[in-house]
């Protein structure tokens, strides 16, 4: 047994970290979150130079063949940063969903564009501000031509290729789609940091992605992929409000001392230290049930994606606590967090969905 | 990263599981030792378990040979931590005596004494109590005022402890005593390890809201040790005290069920108005909270035991597995109750389900989250010596311990 990273996993997570160090500081954020650009193209240029967007991808098929738990090292490091690019639809939501379910044809199709930074990804699944279910699914693919609204879908205002949960006869299943002439327009959200959009399919050409009528099961095995790859991103993000947080309070000081030396500060960041860990003991038994397709990935998976969306939330919550009212400010960057913990709790699902496949994964379990 | 057993470690595995279906009752949920046996009849029962694992190799795993033990890995004593586990054996004899006392003995005592103490703890035959706590002095362990005077080649104890586990079936205790209240707090106590059969030593067992009894007040009235019996210098008996604290917190930890999977199974086997428990949809997120809170400290005591296994020392980051599993223990007590709804009200070990064993974490979980350092103490331990955050404003180490302000028990 070993439960930790190996030396050159460790020396990727000093090279993304550096370089991030260098190149999104959260000026590179609010570049975003202010200006009208959807991404850092700058920053997405570079991450591909580094063979990011290819660290999971097969050299066949232009990657750079290394494994999940390296890319979860490098999501770990775009989490902490708060970067503002679409990684995770185009590389846990697409690239995984091709490489799980894709054709030969379309692996060979799309994954060495993604590679080399040239395809950005979304996943477009969700109808508007509630749960979508099978039963609620609108969009329809009649004759492989989709029609039907998706929005937020994130990174959909820009992306080139969207995966579709869409109706297909009397089930639902999911389609590749080319956005090149599909209507988009630019979604508001919480966080602008990450752009959304509201996508109008009218008569689109839609190819199947999978089987046809297996759709739904489809996409929560893709859910489940994602999940513990973005479960590192949370880590990294919620780490990363807790160092803020200790630093302000060790130079913040209030009745003749450092707030930090209060045990009312230092028990609340001490909770957070442990949702913390909690989190990221969960996610490193994530990413190896994924990178070993180990039998108990659903499990795996939802137990990673409920800890790092809870421990992301809380610290980023702490996290303006701590800075007392300087934290409810636009010139702090307490707010990057607060946001983007809350976004990523949402993207693949909410908190409550997951508990419940968690629950369902393990009845599965045990009934096996 | 590999969460799998490496052909050594299976071979252990096996090994380990081997002899336990051999010679223990495997885990159902529900089962516990302590359910079936009271704390007095465990002794005999752990003194011949004790005897059996010593004689099979999988007693003190970790310990070296030269002193009786296996000279094995960490991660063995992980692997037959976690094999054990899933059996009904007698637990709370042994583990203060060979977790805490027999390790800080092998740091501080002399060549003899090891060879003397080491072997029967680890047969069984002697069983061993950690005498820190005082009334005036619990999370403030070193505000102890306990105290020891010379006498010769002797030392005279007086005073009294609390807290003690096992002290009135122990053989042998460590006791920390103030031999200087006119220095430092930290700086004024000596480290000793006694006969508990010593004359002066008078032993009370403290009845506790559940009922039983598994702690001692233990009372001394000029006790005389021979000075030979001192670990660490004199006045440096904090130093030592920390070495048995630290062991502590490899030892303790983990909470004994109900834990999610009782949980589970209860919200499994529970009709509610509109069905099972279990497809409560409240009751699935509380589930899945548990389940990921167990989890995470499974793996993260595999991280810790990486670090261990390459030589690197466990950190204070080990606190959060006692925080976590005794504060889900008391909630998942209460839980169950609440899924019995009236009837939870019943503690009757034939018709309340799984043995009755949330009745019992009800009354008993409040202890762990105090017993081997509280909540509170673990949390500033989190903040100052793994976050890095300042200590309170401390007047215990500017004036000296005799000039501290007391209350009314001091």
């Amino acid at each position: 047994m070993n439960f930790d990273f190996t030396d050159d996993q460790r020396a990727l997570k000093e090279q993304a970290e550096r370089f991030l160090e260098d190149n999104c500081q959260s000026s590179v954020v609010r570049g975003v979150l202010e200006g009208e650009a959807a991404f850092d193209r700058d920053l997405w240029r570079q991450m591909a130079e580094l063979g990011w967007m290819g660290a999971a991808i097969p050299e066949s098929y232009g990657g750079v063949g290394l494994g999940h738990v390296e890319l979860a090292v490098i999501a770990e490091q775009l989490g902490k940063y708060v970067a503002p690019v679409p990684f995770s639809s185009t590389v846990y939501l697409l690239a995984e969903a091709l490489m799980f379910a894709g054709s030969e044809a379309q692996k060979q199709a799309w994954l060495p564009k993604i590679a080399a930074g040239e395809t950005i990804g979304a996943l477009a699944v969700s109808e508007g501000p509630a749960l979508t279910t099978p039963k609620s699914l609108k969009a329809e693919v009649i004759g492989g031509k989709l029609s039907g609204v998706k929005t937020p879908v994130a990174d959909g205002d820009v992306a080139d290729l969207a995966v579709v949960l869409a109706k297909d006869g009397a089930g639902a299943s999911l389609f590749l789609v080319e956005l090149a002439d599909v209507g988009k327009a630019a979604a508001p959200t919480f966080d602008p940091s990450r752009s959304h959009g509201t996508l109008t399919f009218d008569g689109a050409q839609a190819e199947r992605l999978g089987a046809s009528g297996e759709g739904w099961d489809l996409l929560q095995t893709i859910l489940n992929r994602a999940a513990a790859l973005m479960a590192f991103e949370q880590i990294g993000g919620a780490q990363a409000a807790l160092d803020m947080a200790k630093d302000y309070a060790m130079d913040r000081y209030a009745f003749g001392r450092p707030i930090a030396s209060f045990q009312a500060i230092k028990h609340k960041l001490a909770d957070v230290y442990i949702s913390t860990e909690i989190a990221r003991s969960n996610a490193y038994y994530g990413a190896w049930a994924l990178a070993n397709d180990a039998p108990d990935q659903a499990v795996a998976a939802a137990a990673a994606r409920v800890a790092a969306s809870q421990a992301y939330e809380h610290a980023s919550r702490e996290n303006i606590q701590t800075h007392g009212g300087m934290g409810f400010t636009w010139e702090f960057d307490c707010h990057l967090h607060y946001r983007r913990a809350k976004l990523l709790a949402l993207q693949l699902g909410a908190t409550r969905v997951w508990q419940d496949r968690l629950i369902d994964a393990l009845e599965a379990r045990n009934a096996a | 990263m590999d969460f799998t057993d490496t052909p050594e470690e299976a071979e252990y595995r096996a090994h380990v599981r081997a002899w336990l279906d051999a010679n223990a009752e495997k885990r159902t949920p529900g089962a516990l030792f302590q359910a079936k046996y009271g704390a007095d009849d465990l002794v005999p029962l752990a003194r011949e378990w004790q005897a059996k694992k010593y004689a099979a190799g999988f007693a003190g795993i970790t310990m070296a040979k030269e002193y009786g033990g296996q000279g094995g890995t960490q991660m063995q004593q992980v692997i037959y931590n976690q094999e054990e586990a899933e059996y009904v054996t007698p637990r709370g004899v042994y583990e203060i005596g060979l977790g805490m006392c027999i390790p800080t003995m092998l740091t501080y005592a002399t060549e003899e004494q090891k060879q003397r103490y080491a072997g029967p703890a680890l047969r069984g035959e002697e069983i061993w109590c950690q005498l820190f706590s005082e009334p005036v002095a619990g999370s403030d362990v070193a505000g102890l005022i306990s105290r020891c005077e010379r006498d010769g080649d002797d030392w005279i104890i007086n005073g009294q402890k609390i807290w003690t586990s096992g002290a009135h079936f122990s053989d042998y205790g460590v006791i920390v005593v103030r031999s200087d209240p006119t220095q430092l707090k930290h700086k004024g106590l000596s480290y000793f390890f006694l006969d508990m059969k010593s004359p002066g030593i008078e032993t009370r067992r403290i009845k506790q809201i559940s009922g039983t009894s598994n702690f001692n007040e233990v009372f001394f009235d000029n006790v005389r040790v021979p000075d030979a019996q001192r670990l660490g210098d004199v006045g440096d008996g904090w130093r030592v005290a920390i070495t048995t604290l630290m062991n502590e917190r490899l030892a303790v930890g983990q909470s004994p069920p109900p834990d999610f999977w009782e949980a589970f199974a209860l919200a499994r086997q529970t009709e509610l108005e509109d069905g099972p428990a279990i497809r409560d949809s409240a009751v699935r997120a509380k589930l899945a909270d548990w389940y990921v809170q167990m989890m995470g400290l499974k793996w993260g005591k595999f991280r810790t035991m990486t670090a261990l296994s390459r030589g690197e020392q466990p950190g204070p980051e080990a606190s959060i597995t006692k925080i976590v599993s005794a504060n889900k223990r008391q909630q998942i007590a209460g839980f169950g109750l609440d899924l019995m709804d009236m009837g939870g009200a019943l503690f009757d070990d034939d018709q309340s389900p799984l043995n009755a064993m949330f009745q019992e974490a009800l009354l008993s979980s409040p202890s762990s989250r105090i017993a081997g350092g509280t909540d509170e103490i673990l949390r500033n331990i989190i903040s100052e010596r793994v976050l890095g955050m300042p200590q309170d404003d401390r007047l215990d180490k500017k004036v000296p311990f005799d000039q501290l302000p007391r209350g009314a028990g001091g």
